[in-house]
């Protein structure tokens, strides 16, 4: 059975323009589908347009072209009341947890605002409520009586979560939850986010350039590069062995802990190009180990290399990685 | 045993804050040793910053205060006068700041910083530093270092104004290079590069490295001693294998732990290290870890002090448990 899509995009493009009146496109005709339940990672440098499509999805930003499709309605061009009433559905995280939160209210008024708004509860019912959100994520109903500024980091990205879990939204983006955090409170909060998604059954964006954070959340991955989405595949498929010789760099260069010192070489050379002056062919071409005269030239299409993955890459790699791990296991028993 | 090019003897450093005093370094004992490279471990407010910024003299003032002694090849850096620290910042000991785009001046060419810095501390015309300039900003991997020596830091990117920095920085061959999260700012890819130019230059300069860093990817693929710190303190040093293959302190254990990784058994959740780090000015009579502890007991409430408690030499950490208990936690942390 095919699950049921909550979020479609079709030809997604987002543009700004520069001081000096040059067009620059963040977000270069994306096709994405988002499962109801799943937890996408959308990972990538930066200036890859990863925010611009996470904010463009919640029409927080406007898209150029394209179309947004959420729970089979066109939200491309809602407007007045009729946005309002899927924003309700539709909820942020940001990495900021300093400013994101207003400094001036109280922790449960923050809380209890979107469901006022948004759903209608009388202010009993919403406090009552945030009270139940706040512990939920593990800060207890007490501290709704405090302001943001009594809180550390950690503990501001726990309200954060709280507030948009609040009006019961069927889709959440979380755009680098835990980026700002030192990695023992990380790693609270990375579980919080786990046991909730589960728990709630929530959907879920989770943009992030930390690819060990992605493969503890996502169910799929998603890598950007230069505003396209230029592989997608199915989480552990991913991480056994990418198929996009950018992805394989991408994760080639985290730097990882391991028993003894491995020396390694700079994978990629040189710096991403400028979106505003993106190289012929494959966008990638200019940093590519693998390049061709084809790649040069010619664009490759998104195409699926295998069910479940699907790679922008004239020549995608080998990847039977998964496979050879299966065998072994198979052999140990 | 290579040679001690710095010695810190009892650091600390405090500031004067509305509450208090804030011990942001209390008490620190720590030999760097010629040509190695030291990672200095911790998260916010561990002290890792205050500590190499107190040794620069680049923190002093009149709400701070700093005592202990930190000898560098025969001189107090504590007790140096400002002057005194003038000559030795650039030119026996340099830093290299995470944003290179706040640390450098935007309306000078890059060029000239870099010669500026070579002027500064040797005698030499304005054109050969120049030259010289661009011979180093090319050695850092700054392509056609003639021209780029030309540009204002705005006009390059964040991985090539950190290659400009650190060339500022080796400009004078220094003794001792701090590098202060060198590449956090930077994305993945631009990190790995600046991580091996740090490795060659460790190796072609001979300067001893003391990098700060949160990330423990960072140290374990470039460092040759850790050292862990926790409310201002040094928990646990050792050599790179030692620390992370063994750690013996219950913090590092439980850094180890929380990092999501990409390889390996994909845990259903992190291995989180309970509470949060200590803030404000009030600091706990015994162990400062304790209240986040997973092995706390008795004798927790007097301070460990950091020594020698397994057959390593060199291997130090403050804590009195056994190492048999820690290693077992650590095996079910893996699992």
């Amino acid at each position: 059975m095919k699950p049921t899509p909550l979020l479609e995009l079709t030809g997604l493009r987002v543009e700004y323009t520069r001081p000096g009146g040059r067009r620059v496109r963040a977000v270069r005709d994306v096709d994405l589908t988002i499962s109801e339940g799943e937890t996408l990672g959308l990972v990538g440098e930066s200036g890859c347009g990863k925010s611009s499509l996470g904010r463009a999805v919640l029409r927080a930003i406007e898209p150029q072209a394209g179309r947004i499709d959420f729970l089979g309605l066109d939200i491309t061009h809602l407007k007045g009341a009729q946005l309002r009433a899927v924003w309700a559905d539709l909820q942020m995280i940001f990495q900021d947890p300093f400013g994101s939160l207003n400094p001036r209210r109280k922790v449960v008024d923050i809380i209890a605002e979107p469901m006022m708004r948004a759903r209608g509860a009388t202010r009993a019912q919403a406090e009552e409520r945030a009270g139940d959100l706040l512990d939920l994520v593990g800060l207890g109903r007490d501290a709704g009586h405090r302001r943001p500024r009594e809180f550390s980091g950690g503990q501001r990205q726990r309200i954060a979560i709280a507030r948009a879990l609040a009006p019961q939204p069927k889709f959440i983006v979380a755009d680098e939850p835990v980026s700002a955090l030192d990695v023992s409170i990380q790693a609270q909060v990375v579980n919080l986010l786990a046991d909730l998604t589960e728990e709630s059954k929530l959907t879920c964006l989770f943009i992030s350039h930390d690819l060990g954070v992605v493969r503890q959340l996502a169910d799929r991955v998603a890598v950007m590069y230069l505003g396209q989405i230029i592989e997608i595949a199915e989480r552990d498929r991913f991480f056994a062995g990418p198929a996009h010789p950018y992805s394989n760099a991408l994760l080639a260069s985290v730097p990882r802990v391991t028993a003894t010192a491995e020396p390694r070489q700079a994978q990629l050379p040189g710096d991403p190009p400028d979106p505003a002056d993106p190289p012929s062919g494959c966008l990638f071409s200019s940093r590519c180990p693998k390049v061709t005269d084809l790649c040069r030239t010619e664009q490759p299409t998104l195409r699926e290399l295998e069910p479940g993955r699907s790679v922008r890459c004239h020549f995608p790699l080998n990847t039977t990685g998964i496979e050879t791990t299966k065998e072994h296991a198979d052999i140990d028993h | 045993m290579s040679e001690t090019v710095l010695s810190i003897r009892d650091l600390k450093v405090e500031f004067d804050v509305p509450s208090g005093r804030l011990p942001a370094v209390n008490g620190v004992s720590l030999d760097l040793r010629a040509g190695e490279l030291l990672a200095l471990v911790g998260e916010s407010g561990s002290g890792k910053s205050a500590l190499t910024m107190g040794l620069t003299g680049l923190n002093r003032g009149p709400r701070t205060h700093i005592s202990g002694t930190a000898d560098y090849r025969g001189t107090d850096l504590v007790a140096a006068s400002r002057k005194q620290l003038q000559t030795i910042r650039g030119a026996d000991i340099a830093v290299v700041f995470q944003d290179a785009l706040a640390a450098l001046n935007p309306v000078q060419r890059v060029g000239k910083q870099v010669a500026e810095m070579i002027r500064q501390h040797q005698k030499i015309s304005r054109a050969d530093a120049l030259t010289k300039a661009q011979t180093l900003l090319g050695d850092v991997g700054i392509p056609n270092p003639q021209q780029s020596a030309r540009a204002y830091p705005h006009q390059l990117s964040g991985g090539m104004r950190q290659r400009v920095m650190i060339a500022i920085a080796l400009a004078n061959d220094p003794g001792v290079l701090i590098a202060d999260e060198p590449t956090t700012a930077l994305d993945v890819t631009i990190q790995a590069q600046v991580l091996a130019l740090l490795k060659r230059m460790q190796a072609e300069h001979g300067s001893a490295i003391v990098l700060i860093t949160h990330d423990l990817g960072v140290v374990a693929e470039v460092a040759d001693r850790i050292a862990v710190m926790y409310a201002g303190r040094i928990v646990e040093v050792g050599t790179r294998d030692e620390v992370l293959n063994s750690p013996q302190h219950p913090y590092t254990i439980g850094l180890l732990n929380s990092m999501p990784r990409i390889d390996g058994p994909r845990p259903r959740r992190l291995a989180a290290i309970k509470g949060s780090p200590l803030s404000g000015v009030k600091r706990p009579d015994g162990c400062a870890f304790a209240a986040r502890c997973e092995f706390v007991h008795d004798a927790c409430a007097e301070r460990p002090e950091l020594a020698q408690r397994t057959a390593e030499p060199d291997h130090l950490d403050a804590c009195f448990l056994p190492a048999e208990a820690k290693s077992a936690a650590l095996r079910a942390g893996a699992a």
